[in-house]
């Protein structure tokens, strides 16, 4: 079944996100968080992630991360390790600004 | 003789134990999900009095990755450590275990052909966390030993609703052949209606919500026939993790009493809580 706006995590779309997941995975580590920070190119290439998930890292762009296979609770390894949180990047995947998603909450102070 | 006490149904939501670490308890966002735990702490402590609750949770991809995933993964350590998720590991001591009723668990499910992975040495993260220092005290250890359990809901295919009810059937089998007195709780986490992928980011459903806290009670039979897609249709692509609330209920009596519910939807997830015992 094909629920519109909604990737479902299966064996298909894991095997095209495992180098970025696995990167995110490793994000779970001190150490690899601040080698990230250091050189943030240099550690996605050495994870093996293609030129298209690179870019989309690069740019934030966290709803064609999702297409390409990533799975959301890498996504918010990934944002802590580089301040975004995952409401912002929900935002973002929606199409809104984090302003307008709040909006639409019944409680935005519950962050 | 081991007996199951009580079950509990619980969401397991990251940012609830930020919200507990931080000691926003009384502030107005986060009240009212705080305020609905208070009296099943006490309840747990008073009357419940238990000594081992089976947990049952996912991971998130913390101390499994997509590499192997376990389906149903019994927790036999003695101790589990407080996981580092990406953003540094909470401020709660290690969770002890209960390595004797793990082993005889263990054997038990196997026995009644439920294959289950055994995990000696793992890390816990929010799934089991999270509901974990609002329902027992942490200070200045637990008051509880715990025996996770960790089903796949991340990786599809999913194990069936069905499944997980008879797995809660057949934990109840286990304990109650343990041969030492042992009061057991069985803490069944997840959901309630949630989304947090794609274009659909934050859908929830108040209403799948209210219907799933009440059949868990008066239906759980008729809510193992939902499909997957239903559920992710229904309330949310990750909200199809309540399946986990039916291995809580699976073991537990066929009619149970609700002793405490609440209910809280304020940002992207449908927070429920419930408490039951045997009728």
């Amino acid at each position: 079944m094909e629920i519109p706006g909604t990737y479902v995590f299966d064996i298909p779309r894991a095997r095209q996100g495992y180098p970025f997941n696995k990167m995110a995975y490793s994000l779970q580590q001190p150490v690899n968080r601040e080698a990230y920070l250091k050189d943030e190119r240099g550690y996605l290439e050495s994870f093996g992630l293609s030129e298209s998930q690179i870019t989309a890292v690069l740019e934030r762009d966290w709803l064609r991360l999702i297409k390409e296979g990533a799975n959301s609770y890498m996504l918010m390894k990934l944002g802590a390790t580089i301040g975004v949180g995952h409401y912002h990047q929900g935002a973002q995947e929606r199409g809104e600004t984090y302003e307008e998603f709040l909006a639409t909450r019944t409680n935005p102070g519950a962050t | 003789m081991g007996k199951i006490v009580a079950g509990i149904g619980s969401s397991h939501v990251p940012g609830v134990g930020r919200a507990y670490d931080l000691g926003r308890q009384e502030t107005p966002a986060w009240k009212p999900l705080f305020d609905g735990y208070v009296p099943v702490k006490r309840w747990l402590e008073d009357e419940v009095k238990a000594d081992v609750a089976i947990v049952v949770y996912n991971d998130h991809g913390t101390a499994f990755f997509f590499d192997r995933v376990p389906t149903f993964a019994l927790g036999t350590g003695e101790v589990y450590p407080v996981a580092d998720e990406g953003w540094g590991p909470r401020p709660l001591p290690p969770i002890p275990g209960a390595p004797e009723l793990s082993a005889h668990i263990a054997e038990s499910l196997v026995a009644d052909e439920f294959d289950i992975t055994m995990c000696y040495d793992m890390p816990v993260d929010h799934g089991l966390l999270t509901p974990l220092p609002l329902l027992w005290s942490h200070v200045p250890d637990w008051n509880i030993k715990v025996i996770p359990l960790a089903v796949n809901v991340l990786l599809h295919p999913l194990p069936t609703g069905l499944r997980c009810f008879k797995l809660g059937q057949a934990i109840r089998r286990a304990v109650e052949s343990y041969p030492e007195d042992t009061r057991v709780v069985v803490v069944g986490t997840g959901g309630l209606s949630h989304q947090l992928n794609g274009e659909r980011f934050g859908f929830l459903s108040p209403e799948f919500d209210k219907e799933w806290l009440d059949r868990i009670v008066s239906d759980p039979e008729g809510l193992t026939k939902l499909s997957h897609d239903e559920l992710m249709l229904r309330a949310g692509a990750e909200a199809v993790e309540v399946i986990m609330w039916l291995i809580m209920r699976g073991a537990m009596a066929p009619e149970v009493v609700e002793l405490h519910r609440n209910y809280y939807a304020p940002l992207v997830t449908g927070m429920g809580l419930l408490s039951l015992i045997d009728a």
